[in-house]
């Protein structure tokens, strides 16, 4: 910290005496030398200057490509195999040329003027860029043009951050009077990142001036608040990611599980096997109707919902049915047909990823009050959230629906009304498979799509059920965005093994407390 | 006239004479035939053996719970792990100054990742008494602790199946992690000694073979006089009608506590006497799949028969051991097909399936109802 | 418990369970008992006494609360408001199930609920009164039953020649009354019984209204049933529930001439 002040300082007391006879002659003349000293003068002058080819002869200095002949002092940039005059930028010839040299200092200074230099320039990106070059560098040879710069901005954002770097650089120039530094701190504080923290606390250790000491301690505290607010809430979006990933992979069990009363070991297979498809449609896609492509996972979701369904009522009628009324060994069945899905799998595709290809629309980010969003996690949310009152509509809405609520609740009753319970059994657990296998659509977007997929999600995805509340839709909602928000907050102060590990913990102790979950039903037993 | 089961029934005498009989062949064939003879047992296939009798008494712990007090645990291989944790950590000590980095005191692994000192649960673990109480009391605090909270709150089924596995999967990310201070991924492994034999030597190897018999032995005996008494009958009444036994008086979350502390100590002693066989322990040990394969051996074997648990362990694994060895990817298949044609067609096992053939006077009562799970059918709580 | 205490006027000085003072008289003292599920109001402030050594008999249409009751003085339900004391001492809202089984009060329940895959003899063992901790099981007295004591629990209620069948091969009938053994065996000081003769034949039910007749002779009992003729065979009180509260209570025909019952069974 203090290193650094030091060398602003340092920058500060030498380089503004050598620039002050203005005039780009001179400016180029003392570039074309051999001394340090001369070089770094010539490169705030000619930053000060306004001189249009300024831009350029810095740009050569920088990258080792500028010339001088010693004889005349006159400059020349290497450009493309030939020679140009640096003044004019017409082609030249020369011969006995040195390049003018750069040490680290040199550097210094030349991206203090490259910043200055851009801070005219007409791109706002480029504007700020330089504003946040400037701020980094504190020169103060810089006040000049900053001042400038602020006066024609109209860019709000780039405003802030030139009224940033004027009051970085007048903090770090020794002999701003006090009340200008009292007067430059909002603006720091304004920045309100990590480097505005260090200015801060530089000055809450070393400034002369106990006011200004006292508004910079007050200064760090609220930007260290606004910085634990964004982080938090940058946090709690990739929690609110994690959670939605959570209620795709649950919400297929929310109804095998907590509808039905099936434990369903092969959930995750099913969630794999949608994965799958997508890859199978994408390749098909590429070879028949590459045009298609970012219509892929549109493509991919009915798809993957008849192939995963077809696999579940395949499941349901061959094993399941002889099996109700027998959760346990429903669990061990259905784990045996897992590893066989699995090791199926394993033999076609072979154990290693299969790559899945991520459409147009799903790449990128955008920005929300300060939170970086990828469009990517954004769409997974808002799938997620569609697929979930998609199926609250069917079972809450539809004859279907009704039916299958019939049957959980009074399985001899419904049979008695006429309702075929063996097709409303295979159907709903046909349903809740095929919503596992769009799961698997959408997570073949941010996973490896490998055999192992399922089974990194079997476990949450029962937690996040049992935690709910067994046969509610509306639990397994909860439960996921808090599990997975939850997950993202702890993670930063435990690193994400111990945050798993204690969510897990959490929960096991939860269902100690509430064995029916966050929203268990209550009622008079159906059995006393 | 009392109302109690002798202890050793017909399966068992044979169980029990058929096991010493393995303890006793395999020591002859393997120390006592010469090398080049065609009767000689290779020392390999003698810990391959051994391997076979501590998931044999694994298996047995697991029937204890599963197959006499309806507790599905998914979770046995956590305390099989421990058990087998606190033999590796006793085994590392023993390493002493002949590691790779050649430290007096740590590990390899602690050198590597730059530990000053032995961390506070490395103590003690030096002395084979202590390890051996720790292979004991590890996974004994661990069940009582789990058991009693999960059960006084009345947590039950799948329920419970569903937590036990959270339980070992929490532990087996815990393992994995260097911080832990226990080999982190490797887990522990380049033994040397124990109780100051090499644990290479082929005597040292037979010695662990019959220790494991012995202790399937042990164990089963331990089990089957838990069964056998009026704490197994009630434990069979837990099982079958928990809440009825809560009318009777009797509080089955003591019962069960009890249960699986003993299961889970028996469960330790395997994975204790696993690890000096194989060489090696490390997270993977932890992992879910591990717990549900012990559950299929019982099933297999036929679950509420204690000598058909060991039976399917030895059975299952012996098909592992040929299987992986010729058709490396039949294995996961047959494996899969196991869970599936067991549950559906040889829902009693093997042994089960046997008594109920040739078991004479007592035709036993057709498998019990399984509390069916909330919310169709809830028995507990507000009704 | 001297008869002094026993005088003692109810409710002005109750000192709880921990003062163990008597503040009734009566076995069982249930008042204004009101459980709610889930807004449905399935007790609506019931109120019963039952002496010592009495036999009463419950009635009421479905859903009167007859099943509720019970399990709020077995604990299987918790009351959310009311008082439950038994034996004038001990509330009842703050016991568990087995502490409340500890008590003294036997239940039998409306499904017949025996150990299937025990024998007949063993259900009856479990039952015994005695000890019920895991140690006591594991090695103490239930071990050394000597047989002559479950034989002459099952030669009462008839099923002598079955005791070494499991009991899930017995006939419902059978299943009932291995439950009322299991009751006797655990010899309590209040049995509820909760329909003891569905199902059975009407022999069997006269069989069995005699056996809760002379149960009766040293023991509370509370028996919940529909058929009206075992009812009468009882010769004891009848409370008539109706929707979670009492409607009359008197002898059986009191009772059924109350014009109030009769709207209820008949409808209007």
């Amino acid at each position: 910290m203090i290193r650094i002040l030091l060398l602003s300082l340092l920058l500060g007391l030498a380089a503004p005496a050598l620039a002050q006879d203005a005039g780009p002659a001179d400016a180029y003349a003392r570039l074309a030398s051999d001394s340090y000293g001369d070089i770094e003068a010539g490169i705030a002058g000619l930053a000060a200057s306004g001189e249009p080819r300024a831009g350029a002869v810095l740009a050569a200095l920088a990258d080792g490509r500028l010339l001088y002949r010693p004889a005349d002092r006159a400059l020349f940039i290497k450009q493309g195999g030939g020679l140009v005059d640096a003044r004019t930028g017409a082609p030249a010839q020369g011969d006995g040329l040195k390049p003018v040299r750069a040490n680290n200092k040199i550097r210094r200074a030349l991206d203090a003027a490259q910043g200055q230099l851009n801070l005219a320039s007409p791109d706002p990106g480029k504007r700020r860029e330089a504003a946040d070059a400037v701020f980094k560098a504190r020169d103060p040879v810089a006040l000049p043009a900053l001042d400038a710069a602020l006066g024609r901005e109209s860019d709000a954002g780039v405003k802030r951050a030139l009224a940033a770097a004027r009051a970085a650089v007048l903090l770090a120039k020794p002999g701003t009077p006090e009340a200008d530094r009292l007067a430059a701190l909002p603006a720091i504080q304004a920045r309100g990142d990590g480097d505005a923290i260090a200015i801060l606390r530089g000055l809450a250790a070393g400034d002369p001036s106990e006011a200004v000491k006292a508004a910079a301690a007050r200064g760090i505290q609220a930007v260290e608040t606004r910085l634990a607010v964004a982080a938090a809430a940058q946090n709690v979006w990739y929690g609110i990611s994690l959670g939605s990933v959570l209620l795709l992979a649950a919400i297929g069990l929310a109804i095998t599980f907590g509808v039905m009363g099936i434990i369903n070991m092969a959930h995750g297979e099913m969630v794999m096997l949608g994965a799958y498809t997508t890859y199978l449609v994408q390749d098909a896609i590429r070879t028949h109707a590459p045009g298609l492509f970012d219509w892929s996972l549109a493509i991919s979701i009915p798809c993957a919902f008849l192939v995963a369904g077809a696999v579940g009522v395949a499941i349901e009628r061959g094993i399941i049915r002889f099996l109700y009324g027998r959760p346990l060994e429903t669990l061990l069945a259905t784990f045996g047909v897992s590893l066989i899905l699995q090791q199926s799998v394993r033999s076609i595709f072979g154990p290693t990823n299969r790559e899945v290809g991520s459409p147009a629309f799903m790449s990128g980010s955008f920005d929300f009050a300060g939170l970086a969003i990828t469009w990517g996690r954004m769409w997974i949310v808002l799938f997620a959230l569609g697929v979930f009152l998609g199926l609250l509509f069917v079972l809450r809405k539809t004859s279907f629906g009704l039916k299958t609520r019939a049957v959980t609740q009074n399985r001899r009753m419904a049979a008695a009304m006429g309702i075929r319970t063996p097709w409303v059994d295979a159907m709903t657990f046909g349903l809740g498979s095929g919503i596992a296998g769009i799961a698997g659509v959408a997570l073949s977007q941010i996973d490896n799509v490998s055999p192992n997929l399922g089974q990194g999600y079997i476990i949450d995805s029962f937690l996040v059920v049992v935690f709910g509340g067994v046969g509610n839709l509306w639990g397994t909602l909860v439960a996921a965005l808090t599990l997975g928000v939850a997950n993202k907050l702890f993670e930063p102060y435990f690193g994400a093994v111990l945050a798993k590990i204690a969510l897990l913990i959490f929960i096991i102790l939860f269902i100690q407390k509430r064995p029916r979950g966050l929203f268990a039903l209550k009622g008079r037993a159906v059995e006393s | 006239m009392t109302s109690r089961t002798a202890l050793i029934d017909t399966k068992g005498w044979i169980f029990l004479a058929a096991l010493a009989v393995f303890c006793l062949a395999v020591p002859l064939l393997n120390l006592g035939v010469a090398e080049g003879s065609g009767l000689h047992l290779p020392t390999y296939l003698v810990s391959l053996f051994g391997k076979y009798l501590a998931f044999a008494l694994l298996a047995l712990s697991l029937d204890l719970v599963w197959g006499y007090c309806g507790i599905l645990s998914l979770g046995h291989g956590a305390f099989f792990g421990l058990g087998g944790y606190a033999m590796g950590m006793y085994l590392m000590r023993q390493i002493g100054p002949r590691g790779v980095y050649g430290n007096p005191v740590l590990p390899d692994f602690m050198v590597f990742l730059n530990y000053k000192e032995l961390p506070w649960y490395w103590l003690g673990f030096d002395n084979f008494a202590f390890a051996a109480l720790m292979v004991l009391a590890v996974p004994g605090l661990l069940a009582f602790v789990f058991g009693w909270l999960a059960f006084r709150s009345r947590v039950t089924g799948v329920y419970l199946s569903i937590i036990t596995q959270a339980m070992t999967f929490a532990l087996m990310l815990a393992f994995f992690r260097n911080d832990m201070g226990l080999g982190g991924n490797n887990g522990l492994t380049d033994f040397k000694d124990i109780l100051g034999f090499p644990v290479q030597a082929q005597g040292t190897r037979v010695a662990l073979f019959v220790a494991t018999g012995i202790a399937l032995a042990l164990g089963y005996l331990v089990a089957r006089f838990m069964t056998v008494s009026a704490y197994g009958k009630i434990l069979i009444a837990v099982r079958d009608a928990e809440p009825r036994t809560r009318f009777l008086g009797y509080r089955p979350e003591h019962y069960k506590t009890l249960a699986f502390t003993v299961s889970a100590m028996m469960a330790g002693v395997a994975g204790a006497l696993y690890v000096p066989q194989v060489g090696i322990i490390n997270p993977g040990e932890f992992a879910p799949t591990n717990s549900i394969e012990a559950v299929i051996w019982v099933a297999v074997g036929g679950r509420g028969t204690l000598v058909g648990a060991a039976l399917g362990a030895v059975i299952v694994n012996y098909a592992k051991t040929v299987l992986t060895g010729a058709m490396p990817d039949a294995w996961l298949f047959a494996l899969g097909a196991l869970f599936v044609v067991v549950t559906l067609f040889l829902p009693k096992g093997i042994v089960g399936s046997l008594i109920e053939r040739f078991g004479g006077r007592r035709a036993r009562a057709k498998l019990p109802p399984e509390p069916a799970i909330a919310p169709k059918l809830a028995e507990e709580g507000q009704g | 418990m001297s008869d002094a205490d026993l005088l003692e006027p109810p409710a002005a000085d109750f000192a709880g369970p921990a003062g163990k003072r008597r503040v009734t008289d009566a076995l069982l003292y249930l008042d204004d008992l009101k459980v709610t599920f889930d807004g449905y109001r399935a007790l609506r402030g019931l109120s019963l006494t039952l002496d010592r050594g009495e036999m009463r008999a419950i009635i009421g249409p479905n859903g009167a609360g007859k099943t509720t009751m019970m399990d709020c003085i077995t604990g299987k339900t918790r009351p959310d408001t009311g008082t439950a004391l038994f034996d004038g001492v001990h509330d009842l809202r703050r016991l568990d199930e087995p502490a409340i089984a500890d008590l003294g009060i036997g239940r039998k329940f409306q499904k017949p609920t025996v150990f299937e895959s025990h024998t007949v003899a063993d259900n009856i063992l479990l039952a015994l009164k005695g000890p019920r901790s895991g140690l006591a099981s594991l090695f103490g007295w239930r071990n050394r039953v000597e047989a002559e004591r479950i034989d002459a629990l099952l030669a009462k209620v008839g099923l002598l020649a079955h005791r070494a069948r499991p009991a899930a091969d017995l006939s419902h009938g059978q299943k009932q009354w291995l439950e009322i053994g299991m009751l006797l065996a655990q010899d309590p000081k209040l049995l509820l019984v909760d329909e003891p003769v569905a199902g059975m034949t009407d022999a069997e039910t006269a069989q069995t209204a005699t056996l809760l007749r002379e149960i009766a002779r040293d023991h509370a009992v509370i028996v919940v049933e529909h058929d009206m003729h075992f009812v009468r065979a009882l010769q004891c009180r009848v409370t008539c529930l109706h929707e979670g509260a009492v409607l009359a209570e008197g002898s059986i025909d009191a009772v059924s001439a109350d014009p109030k019952v009769v709207e209820v069974y008949l409808g209007r």
